[in-house]
């Protein structure tokens, strides 16, 4: 299967989406250019973290409007794999990939920690590996990760769903001091209503390594190798 | 030579201008006499960068001149953007620390972040591509308001340009002492790897080579800079605000891709980073190395605004920038580069055969110099030295003298109050706010003994770290100096390192001072001595003088960057306990040294005493017999004693990570020759806690490399307690209870400013 990991100018968790992938996986990657308008047939888009045009004038805003853009929606709007990670998630929000938008945290400070996240939903082409509520610990890092939308957004969300990630504590409970940012309902990862674009603020592809304190990421990018591939 | 006249409009050299310019009357003599006739404004602007500390290292270049520089492993020392050491498989390591001490006390956010910003060009410029950051930090006390600022919008800085870039900050220090009250030190490392055949320098060849401005855009900002950075900062300082760069990550960001595209390329020969006087220091020095001349038409600088005078363009500091000669013909194939990362490049000048530094604006010379006598025909000074003797009595006071408060009485008490005093409590307020884990490397980040990130495409890791206790190097500045070499070195080896390599980062006072120049040629004599005895040569450096407030100067603080190198990722060591029953064992003496330590500090608020020795032949079978246990798997953890001594780091081993917590059990009743409270608190060197299931082999293996080991105690992985007993008293601690006065103590005082406040109405705090 080939991944294709988009570099916009500031992105900078592309390299790490890539290794993931190639050294982790042992599947195919490739960067794709953000001017280019050509996904060089690509199976699965990631959208990789970074500060895109350095998040100057809102995050996302810019990067929403690269050429490469028009083609990774008219992949996702044809039921292709898209995998928005931190700022990838971010952008799209922005493109209107995915209900919400992403605002400064709460407590107005960047935020990089290793959180626990718990898995919702497990009937999704990104988490048909894990257990349901299961906790994972998984890196977080951003300045921007605290997710709204209106209240009756939120509730479809939770009807439908498509909040498939939860920041929780250590024995899987929703609390205020798991919430890093402020996430209303301590969302952290949310999906579309076709279950093919998955958004999210931490980052799986840190999470691929004992040696680098957790691997509970790998099983997000093998869940996309076994459904897509079948 | 050329015709060179002044230029209609430039202010005419008068000495008020000359002084204005930070040049002595002799300096001034001898540019004349280099010139033979009198300089323009021009001119006089590019020797005032070039002869200011900050460039020239004119009081500290004697004295550096006695540190070690070679190893078979140094590829490159001293003198170029960042040292270079092989680590085997055709891998190298760049490194470099910095310091931007003057402009973060004026402005803390745009000073560090501008000094995150100009130590990672010194790594990637060297071919590199940087793969973390580490800072050193000082600060006045937390209790003062505008400490709080000071500390805040550093971190802000710090985290807000590292993290957009994409490099992880890893490791550091933070240290609070009023010392630093009104001079906060700032520094900053980056640390790079590469395949050594990339490996680039800074020196301009090839006769008829371009030379392009590449990068950013050249504005007014940072005029002055280095000379800013060269003079003691005063009540005036505020107003030279505008001497203070402004950073942009993102643009440094694509400059990076860039750069490391540009080495790869072949298209050019040599690049450097526009930083401390912009175009002038890079040009000239780079025009220096390869022993050739220069040409440049400061009217082909692109630049932010019209109207700038070659004065401005040539000093402009404006960040982000940086200079390449190219190959000839290869001019077309630079800018395609830059443009793909939508940035400039502009061919400004040429490398001539000509032995000349020249200026132009269009047609008219408006400097030039014979050669390269512009950085060679810096006076060097070697000033007095003399020791103060104020200094010299508060060494002379013995500790022992100092009585017991009744609080003492109960250890627990003054662990607390220990494991909360800002340097040595829990800085995680400050490394949340940077990404310690993007690039995936990270192994262990922040909060460690030292960081240790893997090299991936081989099985090796390397360590870093930065550290340097300032207290020590003030009471005693030769063995300080020492201390500071010895405890990197101790810290790297923890994690299962060899110490390969140190950079430094010497932040003094005015070097005019008898007193300071004193500090300065001890201390770095200290290095010396500990550099050689272990092994690790000086790569490089920077020197920050002048670090002098109304208040006087800061403790002397030459912080040193270490590299160790892991040829095993399975070697490497976590420094807290980790499995239940394991002995705890102590390498190295007992000897009860409470001098310049954080205990007097802290609970007596004295700063006195001779600071602990340091043998360094001693430091070096420390850690040779450590590497050995740990590579013969005998080692579940390693921790260094420092700062608060045997104690602090017995609560650090059971409580530092979160995750998993131990209790222990201690029994020091042995030591009945020393004090209780020396037994616990003090500083001596030499010595690390280590964890093991196999005591014996690592007795054995101490015994053989002759380092003293004793079994102290046995991890209790869930009884939550500290139990520690003495010759005549006990501690009995709960892990809660130190748990919270370690990770509390700094959100704590940081949430005395308005929790929601924003960096502007911080601003205003300042302000008063």
């Amino acid at each position: 299967m080939k991944f294709g990991i988009v570099t916009f100018p500031g992105s900078n968790c592309d390299y790490d989406a890539y290794h993931a992938v190639t050294d982790v996986l042992g599947e195919e990657a490739v960067y794709l250019w953000h001017k280019d308008h050509d996904l060089q047939g690509s199976d699965v888009i990631i959208l990789p973290g970074g500060f895109s045009y350095g998040d100057y004038l809102r995050v996302g805003a810019i990067a929403r409007f690269s050429p490469i853009m028009e083609e990774v929606a008219a992949h996702a709007k044809a039921g292709g794999p898209v995998l928005g990670i931190c700022n990838g998630f971010q952008i799209a929000c922005e493109a209107g990939l995915l209900p919400g938008a992403l605002l400064r945290n709460a407590h107005l400070q960047f935020v990089s920690d290793a959180v626990r996240i718990r898995v919702e939903n497990t009937e999704t082409m990104f988490t048909d590996l894990y257990e349901r509520g299961e906790v994972l610990r998984i890196p977080v890092a951003h300045g921007d990760g605290r997710f709204v939308a209106p209240e009756e957004t939120l509730d479809r969300l939770e009807s439908e769903g498509r909040v498939v990630f939860r920041y929780v504590d250590a024995a899987g409970n929703v609390t205020p001091s798991s919430n890093p940012n402020g996430s209303e309902r301590n969302i952290a990862g949310i999906i579309n209503d076709n279950g093919n674009v998955l958004g999210l603020m931490p980052h799986p592809e840190r999470a691929c390594s004992p040696l680098l304190g957790s691997s509970d990421g790998v099983r997000l990018l093998e869940s996309i190798l076994t459904k897509v591939a079948a | 030579m050329s015709q060179v006249d002044p230029r209609p409009g430039d202010p005419a050299i008068t000495p008020a201008l000359v002084a204005e310019h930070g040049l002595t009357a002799d300096e001034f003599d001898r540019l004349t006499h280099m010139l033979g006739r009198k300089p323009t404004f021009t001119e006089l602007g590019i020797v005032s960068a070039l002869w200011s500390e900050h460039c020239s290292y004119k009081h500290s270049r004697p004295v550096l001149k006695t540190l070690p520089t070679t190893a078979p492993y140094v590829l490159q020392g001293p003198g170029e953007n960042a040292g270079v050491i092989s680590i085997g498989d055709g891998i190298a390591v760049a490194f470099k620390i910095e310091s931007h001490n003057h402009p973060s006390a004026v402005e803390p956010y745009q000073g560090a972040a501008t000094g995150v910003g100009g130590i990672l060009r010194d790594v990637f410029t060297m071919g590199a591509r940087p793969i973390a950051m580490l800072n050193s930090l000082r600060f006045g006390s937390l209790d003062d308001a505008r400490v709080r600022y000071l500390f805040s919008g550093v971190v802000k800085g710090i985290g807000d340009y590292g993290n957009c870039v994409g490099i992880p900050t890893v490791a550091g220090e933070i240290v609070f002492d009023p010392a630093y009250e009104k001079n906060p030190l700032v520094n900053a490392m980056c640390v790079g790897v590469m395949h050594e055949e990339d490996l680039i320098r800074a020196k301009a060849e090839g006769v008829g080579n371009p030379i392009m401005a590449v990068g950013a855009r050249t504005g007014r900002d940072g005029i002055h800079g280095a000379s800013f950075a060269s003079e003691d900062l005063s009540e005036a300082s505020d107003a030279k605000r505008p001497r203070i760069q402004v950073g942009d990550p993102f643009t440094e960001k694509l400059l990076l891709e860039a750069s490391l595209e540009l080495i790869k390329s072949g298209h050019i020969v040599a690049i450097q980073d526009m930083g401390a006087a912009g175009l002038t220091s890079s040009s000239a020095e780079m025009a220096e190395r390869g022993d050739v001349g220069v040409t440049i038409d400061v009217t082909k600088v692109p630049t932010r605004e019209s109207g700038m005078t070659p004065y401005e363009i040539l000093l402009s500091e404006s960040q982000e920038r940086m200079l390449v000669v190219a190959k000839k013909g290869h001019e077309d194939a630079v800018r395609e580069i830059l443009t793909k990362w939508d940035l400039t490049a502009a061919v400004i000048g040429e490398v001539i055969s000509e032995p000349v530094y020249r200026v132009t604006e269009g047609v008219r010379v408006v400097a030039e110099f014979p050669g390269s006598r512009l950085v060679t025909d810096c006076p060097t000074y070697s000033p007095t030295a003399r020791e103060s003797a104020e200094i010299a009595d508060l060494r002379a006071v013995d500790p022992s003298s100092i009585p017991e408060l009744a609080e003492e009485r109960d250890h627990c008490w003054t662990l607390e109050r220990l494991l909360s005093a800002p340097s040595i409590a829990s800085k995680t307020w400050a490394y949340r706010q940077y990404d310690s884990t993007v690039r995936t490397n990270t192994v262990i980040g922040p909060g460690g003994d030292a960081a240790v990130l893997r090299v991936r495409g081989t099985n090796k890791a390397i360590a870093v770290k930065t550290d340097c206790n300032g207290r020590y190097v003030y009471l005693d500045p030769r063995v300080g100096g020492r201390i500071a070499v010895a405890e990197a070195a101790r810290n790297v080896a923890c994690t299962g390192a060899r110490p390969m390599a140190i950079t430094n980062c010497l932040n003094f006072g005015n070097p005019t001072r008898p007193e300071v120049f004193f500090q300065f040629k001890e201390a770095v004599a200290g290095m010396g001595e500990a550099c050689r005895a272990l092994g690790t040569p000086v790569t490089g450096g920077n020197v920050s003088l002048y670090n002098e407030s109304p208040l006087g100067a800061v403790y002397p603080t030459p912080v040193i960057g270490m590299v160790g190198l892991i040829d095993d990722i399975s070697h490497i060591t976590r420094a807290f306990f980790q499995h239940d029953g394991d002995t705890v064992l102590l390498l190295g003496e007992m000897s009860g040294e409470l001098g310049g330590s954080e205990y007097l500090a802290t609970i007596h608020g004295e700063v006195v005493g001779a600071p602990p020795s340091c043998d360094v032949e001693r430091e070096r079978a420390v850690i040779d017999a450590l590497l050995e246990s740990i590579q013969a798997g005998a080692i579940s953890s390693a921790h260094d004693c420092s700062d608060g001594g045997l104690a602090i780091t017995l609560a650090e081993c059971c409580i530092a990570n979160r995750d998993c917590e131990s209790g222990a059990e201690i029994d020091l009743s042995r030591f009945g020759n020393l004090a209780d409270r020396a037994i616990l608190f003090a500083e001596t060197q030499g010595r690390i806690v280590v964890s093991s299931n196999v005591p014996d082999r690592v007795m054995e293996i101490a015994t053989r490399h002759g380092v003293p080991c004793v079994l102290i105690g046995r991890v209790r992985r869930h009884s939550g307690m500290l139990e520690i007993t003495l010759p005549r008293s006990s501690v009995r601690a709960s892990l809660d209870r130190l748990r919270s006065a370690y990770h509390d103590a700094i959100p704590a005082i940081m949430s005395r400013t308005p929790e929601h406040a924003t960096f502007d109405e911080l601003s205003q705090v300042a302000a008063h």
